[in-house]
């Protein structure tokens, strides 16, 4: 809770020397840091996908925290709501689906795979030191005392920033976002193009009766004391098979194995004892 | 138009900011063992007032008038055995019901239960922190509360739960759209996100009388809060991630004992939360419904807050009384067909009407600015598609709208009507036989 009366307390609007860390600040990172990066080596080594998706939502957060620590409270409470609580739960979702047992692939689906992957690995972690050692050298660190404090604070600066001076950076990202929404759409959704829409409940039933032939539903399949399965056919009052019982897809039991059943509904069967309901072999 | 003047923002947070340690430690256990009592008063409530509404007298044995049910319910669940399924993923199952009881407790952090008061000869807020960003952490926590729900289903290793969790990350994702759009009405007018200049932006009365409550200025977003508040903390009518009569249980079918005491408690305290937010959004939080000093300073605010709060909660019981569940398509073609896109238009509109108030337009302008909304208007409902044309060749519908039979169908022949002789029926033989008949 120390925390979070800590983030409340608004920066003077002296202006601060902008590198000092102040010892909450220090213990906080000396904390966060090695959670995060126990997060982020957790994601890489665990075995189960979902226990993977859970150390980088481990990550994230202590990220989310550390930058409300940096006097960015904006940044860290929608790097909780849209990363841990939006995508990371779409990632659990996906995960769900296919499934708690489902180990990983090691064949090579595409040609050179693991060569174009390192590659680009190698490259991304150059891009990564690059950057960060010039922000530790040559970039000097201003603080956020003035942002937090004048022009309506944290929340309207960030906002002023964004529709004014990155606005068209903003609205592009959007559209990206749109565009690959309505793409992922248009995909799950080519399967049905050209096949008439599914009919619906009404559209049903009223067809059933201008038909008219048969109004009410097809029978179910045979219930008896022995057999409960869809695949066993209705029989009719007099022991013939109900064709309209049998379910096309699942191939319907052969009509001997019923032959007791069709016995005992017909009257000509042997009388039922206490062996009955053990089936057919008494 | 409504002239808001906007209150100097943050001041309840310069209020806070020199509380001692103590304090903030007594105010920490304050509000844990505020949501607990009221979690304990909830489920009786919600007892008492369900069976109220179905004319049965409802808990009545335990303690005055049946008051301590509850207590003594809890007090049994800690002794019941703790099962763990076979399949259940060990960790996770046992992460997954703290997971959703932490976030439901510190969103409360930021909720403001009275203004100014003297504690223990301190002057301060009866709140515990007000943020910049207060409204966003109740956001952040509803998001992170799902993941209890999602990995119980998922650690449970049984199809029952992994379905309510399936249905419980899919519906929090979509309701949070709705509420977190719902409350940009509100920020917009305020200027902030903190809750504790929320509630004093709040303080002024509008056309004399009556209170300045959002919940009255900005009627759109109030009722599309109520309505994802509903969705968000799973509770009926769209309590579809536990839906008993589909999903047994729903996430929580393989728990027992203090593991699924605790979803219980972050359910009701996610109820009171959500509530103590509607309240201090749209209802003017610790406010008097009149404004002036009169019951309105002080300690007061407490008792408006709870009045209002429970107003919600009472809500949430009536609710759960009256109406059937969703089925889950309707219930997600509600959330992103409807209370999505009109809250986004509500929220342009709101910002057409901001402009207008702060920028002190001209007759003229409002002219211009009511005509393009009403040529908007008219534009959209010239490209709405006309209602299908009955098709006349359809079958003849009664009344009642179902369909009826043809007048010249033809009515299938019945099956010949056999003949059987007493004589030749099959003998009726005992259900359970001694067995020596057979030999």
């Amino acid at each position: 809770m120390s925390l979070l009366t800590f983030l409340a307390q608004q920066p003077e609007p002296v202006q601060r020397v902008a590198d000092v860390v102040t010892t909450g600040e220090a213990i906080s990172f000396w904390i966060l840091g090695p959670l995060a990066l126990a997060g982020a080596l957790g994601m890489l080594f665990a075995r189960n996908a979902v226990h993977s998706a859970l150390w980088l939502v481990v990550t994230m957060l202590s990220l989310g925290v550390l930058y409300m620590i940096q006097q960015a409270p904006f940044l860290g409470f929608v790097q909780i709501i849209v990363y841990t609580g939006a995508i990371m739960m779409l990632f659990l979702f996906v995960l769900m689906m296919v499934g708690r047992d489902s180990s990983d692939s090691v064949v090579e689906v595409i040609r050179g795979q693991r060569l174009a992957a390192a590659l680009l690995g190698i490259g991304f972690a150059v891009l990564m030191v690059g950057s960060v050692a010039r922000a530790l050298t040559s970039v000097e660190s201003r603080g956020l005392a003035e942002a937090n404090t004048t022009n309506g604070g944290n929340v309207g600066n960030i906002g002023q920033k964004l529709f004014t001076d990155y606005l068209f950076a903003f609205e592009l990202t959007s559209a990206l976002l749109i565009t690959a929404a309505l793409g992922a759409m248009i995909l799950a959704f080519v399967g049905r193009d050209g096949k008439p829409s599914k009919k619906t409940q009404k559209e049903l039933v009223e067809e059933r009766f201008q038909e008219g032939k048969r109004v009410g539903s097809i029978p179910g399949p045979g219930v008896f004391a022995t057999a409960n399965s869809v695949a066993t056919p209705a029989l009719l009052p007099d022991g013939s098979v109900s064709e309209e019982s049998l379910f096309e897809v699942i191939e319907a039991t052969d009509k001997a194995t019923l032959s007791d059943d069709v016995a005992d509904v017909a009257g000509t069967g042997h009388e039922a004892d206490a062996h009955a309901l053990k089936g057919s072999e008494s | 138009m409504i002239q808001h003047v906007l209150a100097e923002n943050g001041e309840t947070a310069k209020l806070l900011a020199d509380d001692p340690i103590w304090l903030v430690l007594i105010k920490v256990v304050g509000i844990f063992a505020f949501l607990v009592v009221m979690t304990l008063f909830m489920i009786n409530w919600e007892r008492k007032v369900v069976a109220r509404m179905q004319h049965r007298p409802g808990p009545n044995r335990v303690g005055p008038n049946g008051w301590l049910q509850s207590l003594a319910d809890g007090l049994k669940l800690a002794f019941k055995e703790d099962i763990r399924p076979v399949l259940a993923d060990k960790w996770v199952f046992f992460l997954a019901p703290v997971i959703s009881c932490i976030p439901a407790f510190l969103a409360f952090s930021v909720i403001p239960l009275a203004g100014e008061v003297n504690l223990f000869g301190q002057q301060t807020a009866l709140q515990l922190v007000d943020l910049p960003v207060g409204v966003l952490v109740v956001l952040a926590c509803s998001s992170l509360g799902v993941y209890g729900i999602v990995l119980s289903g998922w650690a449970s290793g049984s199809p029952y739960p992994l379905l309510g969790a399936l249905r419980s990350a899919a519906q929090v994702i979509s309701y949070e759209i709705a509420m977190g759009l719902s409350i940009v009405a509100v920020i917009m007018f305020t200027g902030s996100m903190s809750t504790g200049d929320i509630v004093n932006a709040q303080a002024s009365t509008v056309l004399g009388a009556f209170p300045g409550w959002f919940g009255f200025l900005l009627f759109p977003s109030f009722v599309i809060y109520v309505v994802s508040m509903v969705g968000e903390t799973n509770r009926a009518p769209f309590d579809l991630p536990e839906a008993e009569s589909e999903l047994v249980g729903g996430f929580h079918t393989e728990y027992s004992s203090l593991k699924f005491a605790l979803f219980f408690l972050a359910e009701y305290v996610n109820m009171v939360t959500v509530s103590a937010l509607a309240t201090t959004l749209f209802l003017g939080g610790y406010k008097a419904p009149w404004s002036g000093e009169f019951m309105n300073t002080g300690w007061w605010g407490l008792l408006w807050f709870i009045i209002k709060t429970l107003a919600f909660l009472f809500l949430f019981i009536w609710l759960r009384g009256t109406l059937p569940r969703l089925r889950y398509d309707q219930f997600m073609k509600l959330g992103w067909k409807v209370l999505v896109p009109t809250s986004l238009v509500w929220i342009m509109a709101v910002a057409v009407i901001r402009t207008g108030a702060i920028q002190e337009l001209s007759t003229a302008q409002r002219l211009i600015a009511l005509g393009v909304i009403v040529g908007l208007v008219l534009l959209v409902s010239f490209l709405l598609p006309d209602k299908k044309v009955q098709d006349t060749k359809g079958v003849p519908l009664a009344g009642s709208g179902f369909p009826v039979p043809p007048l010249d169908l033809v009515v299938p022949k019945a099956a010949p009507k056999r003949k059987v002789k007493v004589a030749n029926l099959p003998k009726e033989t005992a259900a359970v036989t001694t067995g020596k008949e057979a030999e």
